[in-house]
């Protein structure tokens, strides 16, 4: 097998691989790779020389991980987790990522594709009406710095009671979309200003909302996916992937400043400069944590807005209340993210960077409703191929520090998709499959193509087989909105 | 490589590029001095979104940041514009840059963002250290380059 590395690499399993400390100088746990032989063979360099620079970060526990859908990240790859030490650990904004709490949120409805077919046109027009996306957006949902200060502490119980939800949502949401510990006084007024007209739009890039199908060839646990509200017969759902915007950004850039500057007074060394960290309980470290978690809250929010306006567009072209249609919240998790979590062995602070947290049965922080069945896990493809709804398990809770993929993963770059096809021509291709897109930019849409990303399907299977998520169902796309 | 282009005051002399970058893109300015350099790879960041010759350079707001090397410097000053084209809902292209050590004063000109005339293509949200480099090559020019996560 050749891979894009010179190291060493272990096989432990036919899904996953060790690279031993010995491989690089400061490595102080293995570094783990979860993938089939084909997708590990397919890895760029990068992943292997991100995940082994991680495993040298101070006070890491266990070993730096990576999930199938690793790609070349900065600092951490995509794909990354990284528990430390809460006391003698560090904490990294590479290890959360720009966008933080970036994260995917399903909601389901009572509607069959033969119902929704129709007026399809009509849906997505109103939608991308409703759901301002791409560059210079503003949400509709007009903010004081009062209320923006709200927000960041609040997230999406703030929505909730403004009105932009159902009291149920929360519990479907993880961390009931309100990490604790937010504080505002440690966000800058630059952050403040990018944010503060953003609630409720998409954003650009990789971030969509999409219209999907759930047929009964797609179930894969008919008994999970009726906890879930999921029973397939070309059931209607809707998936929206987006975060905390230019708000998020700029709290990373911010406090990547500060810890370049902090890791001189600590004396740490880091492999990469995109790494700089801080001791988690440092001054600049909680600093920073306090930030990221109004970030965080600001991007539960951020999806708790758009959630309303899904209902209130569904409202408006199907003549029903969104009780009516039977709209309730699937679930809404993080891919981007750092936490304190509770394990078996310990307190961990668990960075989490292009991987979803997967708590699996039994877990005392999930709901009611899916604390038999485990965690549901939302994981996005390309906007041509579809995405998947999985499950936690005891596995990922014994391996992963709960923890598992987040969606297809890029193997291509941008340029190289916008020379290979025209955005118009891609979206008239799809119209022809039968996927409606509704994009703000034709070159924006081009670099998004299905074939600059890995085949989800295989990515899936891996960590399925693996056992550290279990697949539930396959939605397809009919109707795709792109900033 | 994948796109190049001109620097409006100076047309024969193509002074920024991109450079691949899986999920994002990499900026990169070229100019006989370390200035112009610089205001290439802000004219390339503006590439990223759209086409710069589309951007009409009426409105001036003017940037200072200072860091503690060229490098950090080039990242702040990429993170100014983008700060600027968030808030302000502007685009850029033309720039005016002068250093001072590790001190940077400059000028942006610029308009605000029609959607249907610049067709944005992305949102460049932020300058990375990732691929970070300001240097002068054998043959005397300068390069100032960064990955913008977009």
């Amino acid at each position: 097998m050749k891979l894009q590395t010179d190291m060493q690499v272990h096989r432990i399993n036919d899904y996953l691989w060790e690279i031993p400390p010995s491989e690089k100088p400061g490595m102080l746990v293995p570094a783990r790779i979860y993938a089939s032989a084909a997708i590990l063979t397919a890895m760029d360099r990068g992943v292997f020389d991100q995940v082994t620079n991680v495993a040298c970060l101070p006070g890491i526990h266990r070993h730096a991980l990576c999930m199938p859908d690793g790609h070349w990240g900065y600092g951490f790859p995509i794909g990354g987790v990284a528990a430390f030490d809460p006391e003698d650990g560090v904490i990294s904004p590479g290890g959360v990522g720009y966008d933080i709490n970036c994260g995917m949120r399903l909601i389901r409805t009572d509607l069959s594709l033969s119902e929704v077919q129709p007026k399809l046109e009509l849906l997505m027009t109103e939608l991308f009406r409703r759901v301002p996306a791409g560059v210079g957006s503003r949400g509709f949902v007009n903010l004081t710095r009062r209320d923006f200060r709200d927000v960041m502490q609040q997230g999406a119980a703030w929505c909730i009671a403004k009105g932009y939800g159902w009291d149920e949502d929360l519990e479907r949401i993880e961390e009931r979309g309100r990490l604790q510990g937010a504080d505002p006084s440690h966000v800058t007024d630059y952050a403040v200003e990018r944010g503060i007209n953003q609630l409720g739009t998409l954003g650009s890039g990789n971030h969509y909302l999409e219209v999907q199908v759930l047929s009964d060839k797609g179930l894969f646990d008919r008994t999970v996916a009726a906890a879930m509200g999921l029973t397939g017969r070309d059931q209607i759902l809707i998936m929206v992937h987006c975060g905390s915007r230019g708000f998020g950004h700029q709290v990373a850039s911010d406090y990547l400043k500060v810890f370049e500057k902090a890791m001189r007074r600590y004396g740490i060394a880091v492999k990469d400069q995109q790494l700089a960290c801080a001791p988690f309980r440092s001054p600049e470290g909680q600093d920073y944590f306090a930030a990221m978690n109004c970030a965080a809250n600001t991007a539960f929010a951020n999806r708790q807005v758009i959630t309303h306006q899904i209902r209130e567009a569904f409202t408006a072209v199907f003549g029903e209340s969104a009780h009516a249609l039977g709209m309730h919240l699937v679930y809404d998790v993080a891919h981007n993210i750092a936490k304190v979590e509770r394990y078996p062995d310990g307190e961990w602070l668990v960075h989490r960077k292009g991987a979803t947290r997967a708590f699996g049965p039994g877990s005392p922080e999930l709901p009611d409703c899916y604390r038999a069945i485990g965690q549901p896990v939302i994981c996005g493809g390309s906007m041509e191929t579809g995405s998947y709804l999985l499950v936690g398990t005891d596995r990922a809770m014994q391996e992963t520090f709960g923890s598992t993929m987040h969606g297809s993963g890029r193997t291509m770059s941008r340029a190289q998709a916008k020379r290979t096809v025209r955005g118009d021509q891609l979206l008239r291709d799809m119209k022809q499959r039968g996927i409606l897109v509704k994009a703000v930019s034709m070159s924006g849409l081009a670099e998004e193509a299905g074939f600059a990303y890995k085949n989800i399907s295989d990515v899936v299977d891996s960590v399925d087989r693996a056992g550290i998520t279990k697949k539930v169902a396959e939605l397809k796309p009919i109707g795709n909105i792109k900033g | 490589m994948s796109y190049a282009g001109t620097n409006v005051e100076s047309p024969l002399q193509p002074n920024w590029e991109h450079f691949p970058h899986e999920a994002d893109m990499g900026v990169r300015g070229i100019g006989p001095t370390k200035e112009a350099a610089f205001a290439g790879a802000a004219l390339a960041l503006t590439a990223v979104i759209t086409d710069p010759a589309e951007v009409i350079p009426t409105q001036p707001v003017t940037v200072s940041c200072d860091a503690p090397d060229d490098e950090l410097l080039l990242v702040d000053r990429l993170n100014a514009l983008v700060y600027e084209m968030a808030t302000r809902k502007v685009l850029f292209s033309r720039f005016e840059v002068h250093l001072n050590a590790h001190a940077l004063q400059a000028t942006a000109w610029g308009e605000p963002v029609e959607v249907a005339r610049h067709r944005p293509a992305v949102e460049v949200k932020g300058a990375t250290y990732t691929d970070l480099l300001v240097k002068q090559d054998q043959k005397g020019s300068w390069i100032a380059q960064c990955v913008v996560d977009v």
